[in-house]
């Protein structure tokens, strides 16, 4: 038994049998109504709730299984483990610098980061120094991709709470890193960039002034997003006093950049165990005091406008020189000496066959990411195969802490807590 | 290079990362002063033997191996000691050296006040992988040893909530990041396969919350689930790790009833 009704030029068939609530007409034949008056004894009855793990506002692959009170969160539990890819494992079957292309894969939203991070710490526990115009670049490359990755937090924590438009102008400017990425590395999120004792490549010619016609031109985006929602009624009513955690629990569960900030703790791994010589840039460390969504909003505004500033220091001090080291046990020799000198051939030979030998030795290093502090621990036992590789995720610590700032409040505001979070699947789950 | 055999690689994948070459169980790094590090100097004369040596790695790195039955004094100490002051327990991780040797808790630890980082290692032997939990006095410590209790089947006395993280509850392959865990996993594709379509509802889901939701883990092992979340026991096949003692190899059941499935 069918039926056909008339849309415009269009005849659609409904099959009757198989929606029993719809009648002959195509309309539906009983819409449920509540009974006035009468509401459900639910008192003392908890509800279970799952979201996730394919829910757009978990950023990814986060799952969280909800205890609810009504609306009120009685208790939340996270799930995490979906995109795990064992990447720590992987790395033990691969030579030091294949490790580099698994770092991008973690936070692939600020890969620049990971990468220099994996690098610096094996060099560390090599005793490699790397070159000064190596270290500015690198400096460069890290604060670039924290403004990268935050302009996308900003983007996606607004359309979490419902202003789309934000989202719009974050990816606009976005673009324009992953051009400088692409014309850096060849690669647009994937970067790889980084070798053990330099780079992949110099900055290709004309780069940093792409760089500086982004910098110029970058602080007027923001100047615009801030209009949209610094003073707004709906952002402040959404993120103020919502996901609040006081500096001592923030201490406490291990939380790291913006998110400890915004609690008042002026802890800045650039600040306080410069590496690169950020000592020499100077910038300040924005801090919140009510360690609540908006704070975070703030600090990590701010953090923008003061990547900026190092970025402009950066590029003023930029050296000249080789980019890698002169050392011959990490980087490969030039291509024209491979082709004509017996000894560079047998070198090169050497080093992509065997790889990159690291003494034996072990370092825990750190940066401050643009989610908060990174560590890299790496453990060699002098083979080309690193024994233990663990990446210290800052996304990882900052979200074991979200049942203790949702439970109490309501469901909606769990959306808003997450997503204020600024965390990466990839990287949680590695 | 003439006798290194292509298929080398593809050989890992079935059987585990390579051992590391560094010869012995003991201690890592150049021997250091305790002098140079203050809370090491401290810690040597409050906890005496428990503080058993103490290493500088990567230059400036200070490394100190502690007693693992002394952990949570020592944590606790370095935490609450105000000439101390270690307020982040930044992470707990674990090294495995294969080839039957001890395994390594790593603590890495951050003075906020006096800028001091300090680095403590307990060593467990394979026959005792447990040492108390850092919970009750950091709870950045409870994701991490949960981390390190999946990946290397290492115990955590006094853990709120020691489950699985990575890995589903009922994984039933051991603990992959130990040296003897091949690449591919210790059952077959074919085995892997089958477990994963077996899956049912209440597998997605922890014995506290089935009961919240009024449901029950279901199978013979569901009378376990009142122990609490802490027994993986209530889920409807049993998770247990200490089937898989290092170096016994092939006691899979699931890898030996279908070996077809290797590829």
């Amino acid at each position: 038994m069918s039926s056909t009704t008339t849309r415009g030029t269009r005849t659609v068939e409904y099959l009757v049998t198989r929606t029993p609530q719809m009648g002959v007409d195509g309309r539906p034949t009983s819409v449920p109504v509540m009974p006035l008056g009468v509401e459900p004894e639910m008192h003392g009855e908890h509800m279970l709730i799952n979201i996730g793990p394919q829910h757009p506002a978990t950023h990814g692959v986060l799952r969280l299984v909800l205890e609810l009170d009504g609306e009120t969160v009685v208790r939340c539990i996270p799930h995490i483990g979906y995109l795990h890819s064992s990447f720590e494992k992987l790395g033990e079957y691969r030579d030091w610098n294949q490790i580099v292309p698994l770092t991008d894969r973690m936070d692939y939203l600020a890969p620049l980061i990971y990468n220099c991070a994996y690098a610096m710490a094996v060099e560390k526990m090599m005793g490699i120094e790397v070159t000064e115009r190596c270290k500015v670049v690198r400096v460069i490359l890290m604060e670039m991709d924290r403004i990268f990755s935050h302009l996308l937090w900003i983007g996606t924590t607004a359309i979490d709470i419902g202003a789309f438009t934000v989202f719009l102008y974050a990816f606009q400017e976005r673009e324009r890193i992953y051009d400088l990425h692409e014309a850096l590395t060849g690669a647009r999120i994937t970067t790889s960039s980084t070798r053990i004792g330099g780079m992949m490549a110099d900055l290709p010619d004309g780069w940093t002034d792409a760089l500086r016609h982004f910098i110029n031109t970058f602080p007027k985006t923001l100047d615009e997003i801030e209009t949209l929602l610094t003073h707004n009624n709906l952002w402040i009513g959404r993120n103020q006093n919502i996901g609040v955690i006081s500096a001592e629990d923030a201490i406490n569960y291990g939380l790291t950049g913006p998110n400890l900030r915004a609690s008042g703790v002026a802890y800045d791994v650039r600040k306080d165990r410069p590496y690169y010589d950020y000592d020499t840039y100077e910038f300040d460390v924005p801090v919140g005091e009510h360690g609540d969504n908006y704070d975070r909003y703030l600090c990590r505004m701010e953090e923008m406008r003061q990547s900026l500033r190092i970025l402009q220091q950066a590029l003023d001090r930029l050296p000249g020189g080789p980019i890698n080291v002169d050392d011959p046990r990490v980087i490969l020799p030039g291509k024209t000496d491979v082709m004509s000198d017996m000894e560079s051939m047998i070198h090169h030979f050497k080093l992509v066959m065997e790889g990159v030998k690291a003494p034996v030795g072990e370092s825990w290093f750190s940066v401050e990411s643009s989610k908060g502090e990174l560590g890299m621990y790496v453990v060699s036992d002098g083979g080309s195969k690193p024994v233990r590789w663990r990446v210290r995720g800052p996304s990882f610590v900052n979200i074991s802490a979200l049942p203790k700032m949702v439970e109490g409040q309501l469901l909606a505001d769990v959306i808003a807590v997450n997503a204020s979070l600024d965390i990466v699947l990839g990287e949680i789950d590695r | 290079m003439a006798d290194k055999d292509l298929n080398e690689g593809l050989r890992d994948l079935e059987s585990g990362p390579r051992t590391s070459e560094t010869a012995g169980e003991g201690p890592r790094g150049e021997a250091a002063d305790a002098a140079s590090h203050p809370t090491v100097a401290a810690m040597r004369a409050k906890f005496g033997d428990a503080v058993r040596h103490h290493t500088v790695v990567a230059g400036d790195e200070h490394v100190v191996y502690i007693a693992p039955e002394r952990v949570r004094d020592i944590l606790g100490w370095l935490k609450d000691d105000p000439a101390q002051d270690y307020a982040f327990l930044m992470d707990v991780t674990a090294v495995d050296y294969g080839g039957g040797r001890p395994l390594e808790v790593v603590y890495q630890m951050w003075s906020l006040t006096h800028k001091r980082q300090l680095r403590l290692k307990a060593t467990l032997p394979l026959s005792a992988l447990e040492i108390d939990s850092a919970v009750p006095l950091y709870n950045s410590a409870n994701w991490l040893e949960r981390e390190v209790y999946d990946l290397f089947g290492i115990r955590f006395r006094g853990h709120p909530d020691l489950r699985r993280i990575m890995m589903p509850e009922n994984y039933a392959e051991g603990h992959p990041l130990r040296k003897d865990f091949p690449l591919r996993g210790r059952f077959s594709r074919a085995e892997q396969t089958r477990r994963a379509m077996e899956m049912e509802l209440e597998d997605y889901y922890i014995p506290t919350e089935l009961a919240t939701a009024g449901m029950r883990a279901t199978g013979e092992h569901a009378s376990a689930d009142a122990a609490g979340p802490s027994t993986p026991g209530g889920m409807r096949r049993p998770n247990d790790p200490d089937n898989w003692a290092l170096g016994t190899e092939g006691g899979a059941e699931g890898g030996a009833s279908s070996p077809e499935g290797v590829e």
